[in-house]
């Protein structure tokens, strides 16, 4: 069974962003890029099913431009076996992504894709459950727990309240959470290694994809400042602060 | 064309994020003239949540779908019912929860359109506002497409009235199940304390308690005297103090309750990005220089092992 694994290229997790002063985006320039963290623990993910024999190959994805071949590269260090670039220099949506997922699914015959739940830079949490849409299959999101047996999967999900298991019959969609697992670290002669591994490259239109975005962004700006209120010198004046100024208690 | 609100139940009720997003729903009608707002409730004897629903102050109908495979909320059988009858709305919300999360970008794609995330503001009925990197930064975005799916930032817009309301109930015939999804159980916390993402007083507890015991002794007692849910940082979460679900931040729950009391949190931005829009904000820390005070009304430098049932006892 072949596992798709999809990767994004973003900023790195511990850099702290600026909006640029006119307003038409995030100041990236010369920022460190990295995966996306829910992507690295999906990467890792696959390549234990694959070390439990329950796959057979891992394949890497990533859409974007040409500097995402590093993101999967660190991908193949993890453990998957080869790697697909669709290279365009167009600003891609979940919608765009999902689709370029979908035709790459179909021309791989892979029976489960396995994504973070979302990017840290749109936010957006939409990906996965695009592509379980358009392929017609079954999702499970924000899973913290996964099982494959006999064609299906069994899948623990992070839900509002606690945790909700739900069993899915493949070819399906698996997103991550936080807490599916933890990334091992790749050591230097795994990164050689894959270094030699295999890369495709593709363009959208060679998988017959339109991806022109259908949002256009306006406007960039900072969030409204809150600003810092006072210090109060001990737990009285911090209740009687509560009670007569705030009122919320 | 009318407004579609996807509403968040458990069979019996209506979870309150749903009220938040019937209240977004209205301001993507405003421009419109006679843009009604209809809310689909899809559940398992679900009855009394449907009812609910109608009484809903601002909603014109409320579409019932009723069948066995509801009862869960799954995702594929939810957004095959949305869809069918999604061609008469212009918009479509979901509440920005795990379970909107799940189904609204489903409905979107069979619809081939965008869907736009955590939507904090409605500007007009096509232009938005969300968050964008951890609530570092607010995009304004625009949608070129015919229907706008969104989800809805409960902390973004203010609950609709649960009552007042007198919308008609409509049965609507449930689409077949696809059966490729089951669900095998759930967890889920049972406990006397308000709900997180609903609640008016929240306490969160951060890595300063050192142990799931310390942060039970110390922070239960606060809770129960303010009649408030627990909260938790990031850190504490994942050094086992306390429970996922209990988590706010940006990977967490996005909260905005009137009093926000947090204990022994440094204020790391993702955390900060899950609070920083609640009313009060009260920090209890031992060093002067946590990020936590640069958004906190009132912050007290002390220990928290002794501010907190100092604190206890004054209340």
């Amino acid at each position: 069974m072949k596992v798709l694994v999809a990767v994004k290229r973003v900023v790195d997790y511990n850099v702290k962003v600026r909006v640029k002063s006119d307003g038409t985006g995030m100041d990236l320039a010369g920022v460190k890029m990295s995966m996306n963290p829910f992507d690295e623990i999906a990467v890792e993910e696959a390549t234990r099913l694959k070390e439990k024999g329950v796959v057979t190959e891992v394949i890497a994805v990533s859409c974007g431009v040409t500097q995402c071949q590093e993101t999967l590269r660190t991908a193949m260090a993890i453990g998957a076996d080869r790697a697909i670039l669709v290279e365009t220099g167009v600003e891609l949506q979940p919608l765009a992504v999902a689709k370029l997922l979908k035709a790459l699914m179909d021309k791989e015959g892979a029976q489960l894709v396995i994504l973070g739940k979302q990017a840290i830079d749109d936010d957006c949490n939409q990906t996965g459950q695009m592509l379980a849409a358009l392929a017609d299959i079954p999702q499970a999101t924000f899973a913290s727990k996964v099982e494959i047996t006999d064609g299906k999967a069994s899948v623990t999900r992070e839900v509002d309240g606690g945790l909700e298991t739900l069993s899915i019959s493949l070819p399906a969609v698996i997103t991550t959470d936080l807490r599916l697992n933890e990334p091992r670290y790749v050591t230097l002669p795994n990164i050689m290694k894959a270094k030699k591994k295999q890369m495709d490259i593709f363009k959208p239109e060679d998988l017959g994809v339109d991806v022109a975005p259908r949002v256009t962004t306006l406007k960039v700006s900072e969030p409204p400042k809150r600003g810092a209120g006072i210090k109060v010198a001990d737990v009285a004046m911090l209740v009687t602060k509560l009670k007569t100024e705030a009122k919320v208690i | 064309m009318s407004i579609l609100v996807i509403a968040e139940h458990d069979n019996a009720s209506i979870k309150g994020a749903t009220l938040n997003t019937v209240t977004a729903a209205l301001a993507c009608g405003s421009d419109a003239n006679n843009a009604e707002v209809h809310v689909l409730v899809a559940g398992s004897a679900s009855q009394a949540a449907a009812s609910a629903a109608s009484q809903i102050a601002g909603v014109s109908k409320v579409l019932h779908a009723d069948a066995a495979y509801f009862e869960h909320g799954l995702a594929e059988e939810v957004a095959a019912q949305v869809l069918a009858i999604a061609a008469n709305y212009s918009h479509i919300l979901f509440p920005a929860t795990a379970s909107g999360k799940n189904i609204a970008p489903r409905v979107a794609a069979k619809l081939d359109v965008a869907q736009l995330s955590d939507v904090t503001k409605v500007i007009s009925a096509d232009t938005f506002e969300r968050p964008i990197y951890a609530g570092n930064a607010i995009a304004t975005v625009q949608s070129g497409d015919s229907v706008k799916v969104l989800t809805v930032r409960t902390t973004g817009f203010d609950p609709a009235a649960n009552t007042g309301g007198s919308a008609t109930v409509e049965a609507l015939a449930a689409v077949a199940s696809s059966g490729k999804s089951t669900s095998m159980g759930s967890e889920i916390a049972k406990n006397d304390r308000p709900e997180l993402t609903a609640a008016k007083i929240i306490v969160s507890g951060g890595r300063a308690l050192g142990s799931a015991e310390k942060f039970n002794e110390v922070m239960t007692p606060l809770a129960d005297k303010l009649g408030a849910a627990l909260g938790a940082s990031r850190a504490a979460v994942d050094a086992g103090y306390a429970p996922n679900d209990w988590q706010v931040g940006q990977t967490g729950k996005i909260v905005a309750p009137q009093l926000y009391v947090a204990c022994g949190i440094s204020g790391a931005i993702q955390h900060l990005a899950g609070m920083k829009d609640s009313k009060v904000i009260v920090a209890i820390n031992k060093d002067p220089e946590a990020p936590i005070f640069s958004v906190a009304d009132y912050g007290l430098e002390a220990d928290l092992f002794t501010a907190v049932p100092e604190l206890v006892a004054a209340l």
